[in-house]
């Protein structure tokens, strides 16, 4: 079996558990096995949209409503002891982050984070990593009976051709939880960093956060998330979670827009998988040059307003 | 209050990463090791407990005798004690074993780790370890308050941000948040000074099994040139974000 954790955010699944979902699912057609995924939460709608996915089975967990690490994931290890699952796929999101580590002991299972690449081989499992902050990419294969997957978001994509109509189980768990939720809050904007496929980040470039709604306007035209350098964050111009790099977060979205960033060493080890980078900077001789797909020598204050525009009339 | 810090030996941020030639490991020449980031923002935070509430800070690593320099500059931030397991970091799942043993051993009442190691960017330690001993665990912890028995932590998650209650003893995670950037404290004369007749013990290992294998590395692929575009001519690099990229 493959066990998937289907994660869910505001009583919706995340773009990333269709990346999982998709990802587990195709494993187990490779392993001549059934895939299984594993919904929390009281009122999660509808569920049976995972076939698309092309997964077997739902297990539903319906009393475990909150994302408290240890009771998910003990009720993940027991339910993946149980039906002798040999792999169990996540999510790299910051729940699956939470998660990996406990489901490693519980489990007794290799952990495999940050994957990036579909099964090279299935005995021993052996798949492809991210590591040295998207330096160095590893192989690396398993030793023991079950394996635990998370998968970097955005890079392994969704296949939804499946059509299998899965079949629903709840299944009654009780919580065991060791920290107790007392509240929740949103902090940026709408679209969360890991899973965007777009990104418009800026830099110290910006000289002060009273200039930010330039940057908010070329995101929302584009539908995409909002990022910044470190300095940015530790002056308090933008929240820490806006903070991507290597001691920040770590993204590979389609399209990565720079905006007054130099490009430092720790700075591309956030952002160097993005696919498409384009860097808007007034110095030619900005490093940032050197990893950018597209490049604008310009002043950011010139240039983001009018791109903004052109993509405005480029929708309509 | 009894604080452990584990810490981890990475490449310092700014090196060049660079693999033997049959991309079986790391290579190691001309690279400075440092302090991994995560556990620098760790090791403040246990500092800053320690003046708060009394107790001793110790740190830890698995590693072999050249993470030696990196605890002794552990000792001269301001921690107490040091530990060395004694031998090499293979996966999270062995790394996590010897540690939780060292703790069996030695009983704390916080456990601070950081959220990844930047060279192997696992993530895996920390909850592994909270799970072997049987603690609470939070991940991604940007703040951190103890009263008496009970701690109150936030952690960040995507777009946000949580706050739970617990008791202790607790094994975190921790991140830039935990304490900020301008607390971090850099060793001073005194410090170095006094660091070199602080103890620091090495301990054999219990030979716990590695789960997940290394098998070789690479690099990856080099980006193609850039393509300079006018300013003057956004439309052109709207028609390449939609032609070429087919990114919008
Ligand atoms: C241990 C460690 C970890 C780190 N981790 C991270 C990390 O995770 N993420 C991170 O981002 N950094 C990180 N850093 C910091 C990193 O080294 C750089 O200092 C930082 O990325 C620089 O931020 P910046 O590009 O916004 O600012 P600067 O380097 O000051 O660059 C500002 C840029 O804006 C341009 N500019 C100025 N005015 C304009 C204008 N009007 N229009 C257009 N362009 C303009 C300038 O030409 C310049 O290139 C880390 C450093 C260390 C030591
Ligand atoms: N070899 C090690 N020795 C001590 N602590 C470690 C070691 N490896 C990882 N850790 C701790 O676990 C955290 C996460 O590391 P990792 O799981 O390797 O990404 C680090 O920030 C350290 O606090």
């Amino acid at each position: 079996m493959v066990i998937i954790y289907a994660e869910t955010w505001e009583n919706e699944f995340k773009k990333t558990t269709f990346e999982a979902i998709s990802y587990g699912s195709k494993c187990a057609q490779e392993m001549g096995v059934e895939s299984i995924a594993v919904v929390f939460g009281n009122s999660v709608n509808p569920i049976g949209e995972l076939g698309k996915y092309g997964v077997n089975k739902v297990i539903h967990v319906q009393e475990i409503d909150e994302f408290e690490p240890y009771s998910i994931a003990l009720a993940l290890s027991d339910i993946t002891k149980e039906l002798n699952g040999k792999l169990l796929v996540l999510n790299g999101t910051a729940n699956g982050k939470s998660l990996i580590g406990i489901l490693s002991s519980l489990i007794n299972a290799a952990a495999i984070s940050n994957v990036t690449s579909f099964p090279i081989n299935h005995k021993p499992l052996t798949v492809m990593r991210s590591a040295f902050s998207s330096k160095g990419i590893e192989q690396v294969s398993s030793n023991s009976d079950c394996t635990i997957l998370s998968l970097v978001p955005n890079a392994l994509g969704i296949i939804s051709n499946g059509d299998s109509n899965p079949s629903v189980v709840l299944k009654k768990i009780d919580s065991n939880h060791k920290t107790s939720i007392l509240q929740s809050e949103k902090e940026s904007g709408e679209i969360p960093l890991p899973e965007a496929e777009r990104v418009v980040s800026a830099g110290r470039g910006l000289k002060g956060p009273e200039n930010w709604n330039i940057i908010t306007d070329l995101a929302k035209v584009l539908n995409a998330g909002t990022a910044c350098s470190k300095p940015v964050s530790d002056i308090g111009w933008r929240p820490h979670s806006e903070h991507v790099g290597q001691t920040g977060i770590q993204i590979n979205p389609e399209l990565y827009i720079a905006i007054g960033i130099s490009g430092a060493i720790q700075h591309l080890a956030g952002v160097s998988r993005s696919k498409t980078i384009v860097v808007i900077n007034n110095d030619p001789e900005a490093p940032f040059f050197k990893a950018a797909d597209y490049g604008i020598v310009g002043d950011a204050f010139d240039v983001v307003p009018r791109l903004t525009e052109t993509l405005k009339s480029f929708k309509k | 209050m009894k604080i452990l810090v584990c810490i981890s030996h990475v490449p310092d941020t700014t090196s060049k990463i660079s693999f033997v030639s049959d991309g079986s490991s790391l290579d190691k020449n001309g690279v400075q090791f440092v302090i991994n980031p995560y556990d620098e923002f760790g090791l403040t935070k246990g500092l800053h407990l320690r003046e708060k509430h009394g107790g001793t800070v110790s740190v830890l690593t698995l590693g072999d005798e050249s993470a030696e320099p990196t605890l002794r500059k552990a000792l001269a931030i301001g921690a107490d004690e040091a530990h060395r397991l004694n031998g090499v970091p293979h996966d999270g799942a062995q790394t996590s074993e010897e540690i939780a043993a060292f703790i069996k051993r030695n009983e704390f009442d916080v456990i601070i780790c950081g959220q990844e190691s930047i060279d192997y960017n696992g993530g895996v330690v920390p909850g592994a370890l909270a799970a072997k001993l049987d603690l609470p665990f939070v991940n991604a912890c940007i703040s951190l308050d103890i009263d008496g028995n009970n701690v109150k932590t936030i952690r960040e998650i995507d777009g946000g941000k949580e706050t739970a209650k617990a008791k202790l003893p607790i094994v975190i995670a921790g991140k830039k948040g935990l304490v900020e950037e301008h607390d971090l404290r850099i060793p001073n004369m005194r410090g170095i000074m006094t660091a070199r007749s602080k103890p620091l013990s090495v301990h054999e290992l219990i030979e716990s099994k590695t789960l997940a294998q290394s098998v070789s590395f690479s690099k990856p692929p080099e980006k193609k040139e850039v393509k300079m575009i006018s300013p003057d001519n956004l439309e052109e690099l709207v028609r390449l974000l939609n032609e070429e990229s087919k990114v919008i």
